[in-house]
């Protein structure tokens, strides 16, 4: 049962592909690796944390006034996550610019809250966090692979593509530009659903 | 008429050249979801509308006369104009944009119920809606005005109410073709999506 609830989220059931959960912050912070990875370590502290504490106190939550309440935990959790960031991440967290701040919005922190901790214990609402939040990494670090290869050459900031193959140094090879905007992210991500999709056997009507 | 000029101008870049959807991803998660009739995204569309227009010049206020550094100087109190809250604009941000949105649907569920039914069901889902908690943070960021952040508000609005509205149109359409069946439903309505932002990339060059 433990297993399942840690495991399901990473293909089966995965937030992004296919609960369509936190979409935008996976299409906009995977233009490189560096600030995917951030972003997926924040994610998966504020999603288990904010499992934990909603699922410790689900028993006091009035059923009208939760969502206030689980928005409340979570923007107090996302707060750190930003404080800290700041202190000692301060490029990175230059360049996620209000993309952290709207984790407090992201579908996946509420979705799970939601859905999972308001009705399990606390025990099996940290293992639906880990999970949830390494699923929502795996997407994240596989786009951000292909939009930085593609769009720049690099792969963790290190030149992956050999130099002389470009261009303007007598080669054959130009980047993808587009794949640094906004329709590469949609269309990489729109493939890799389809990857998932096909693998899982998963149709939508 | 240079004001007006300069309105106009940020209006314009909010709505085609830096579109909340198809240049910075906000509200995927309702557009993918609420897209699938064209008049629910109508009803969408105007609610989102709505709530960025009223929220972001509030949060605006809160922002200038509570938290900012030296914004509390108005109180009069010695000390006060040290004090620098800015740490607290997530959660005072997202706090407005709950209270406001309940308040919102209260109001006009009981003064006119014709609006109640074309956008009651979408204020609660505009709560978590990225692309609200989004313009109220980019109005921060870019520290606008409070006529910019009027102007910004409702034009960012528009914005995703212009995407929305425009996928709805497609994916009507969309019904009659024949798609891979991994492909079908959010598959393909990424790559549509990719393909209209790669349209309004052509935006991009217009010099305001």
């Amino acid at each position: 049962m433990a297993n399942k609830i840690l495991s399901d989220p990473l293909i089966d059931n995965n937030p992004i592909t296919k609960q369509v959960l936190g979409v935008c912050s996976a299409l906009a912070v995977t233009v490189k690796l560096e600030m995917a990875l951030v972003m997926a370590v924040a994610l998966t502290f504020v999603l288990t944390f904010s499992n934990l504490t909603i699922s410790l106190l689900r028993k006091y939550i009035p059923m009208n006034v939760r969502i206030i309440v689980q928005l409340v935990v979570i923007a107090t959790l996302v707060i750190l996550v930003d404080q800290v960031l700041q202190a000692y991440l301060y490029d990175v967290s230059k360049q996620l610019s209000v993309f952290v701040g709207l984790i407090i919005t992201n579908c996946i922190v509420m979705g799970r809250a939601d859905a999972f901790a308001m009705s399990n214990t606390p025990r099996d609402s940290i293992l639906d966090g880990i999970g949830n939040g390494i699923g929502y990494g795996t997407i994240l670090i596989i786009v951000s692979i292909v939009r930085e290869i593609l769009g720049t050459g690099q792969m963790y900031g290190y030149q992956l593509i050999p130099m002389s193959f470009y261009l303007e140094n007598g080669g054959w090879y130009m980047n993808n530009g587009l794949m640094l905007l906004a329709p590469g992210a949609f269309i990489v991500l729109g493939l890799l659903i389809w990857a998932q999709r096909t693998y899982t056997g998963f149709v939508e009507e | 008429m240079e004001l007006l000029q300069h309105y106009l101008s940020l209006a314009t870049k909010s709505i085609f050249i830096e579109n909340m959807i198809l240049a910075y991803f906000l509200g995927m998660c309702s557009f993918l979801a609420v897209s699938k009739k064209i008049e629910t995204s109508i009803g969408m569309g105007k609610a989102v509308v709505f709530v960025c227009g009223i929220t972001v010049p509030l949060n605006w206020c809160i922002n200038n006369f509570l938290l900012k550094e030296g914004a509390l100087s108005w109180t009069g109190i010695k000390g006060m104009e040290n004090v620098d809250l800015s740490f607290l604009h997530l959660i005072m941000f997202i706090a407005t944009i709950a209270a406001l949105v309940q308040l919102v649907e209260m109001i006009i569920e009981k003064f006119s119920a014709s609006l109640y039914t074309s956008l009651g069901i979408f204020l609660p889902l505009i709560t978590v809606n990225c692309s609200i908690l989004g313009a109220s943070l980019f109005m921060n960021e870019r520290a606008y005005t409070f006529g910019e952040s009027v102007v910004f508000g409702v034009s960012s609005g528009s914005g995703f109410a212009l995407a929305i509205v425009s996928m709805a149109a497609i994916r009507f359409k969309l019904k009659y073709s024949n798609i891979p069946d991994g492909l079908k439903g959010l598959g393909i309505t990424m790559i549509l999506t990719g393909l209209i932002s790669m349209a309004y990339l052509a935006f991009s060059g217009i010099q305001l």
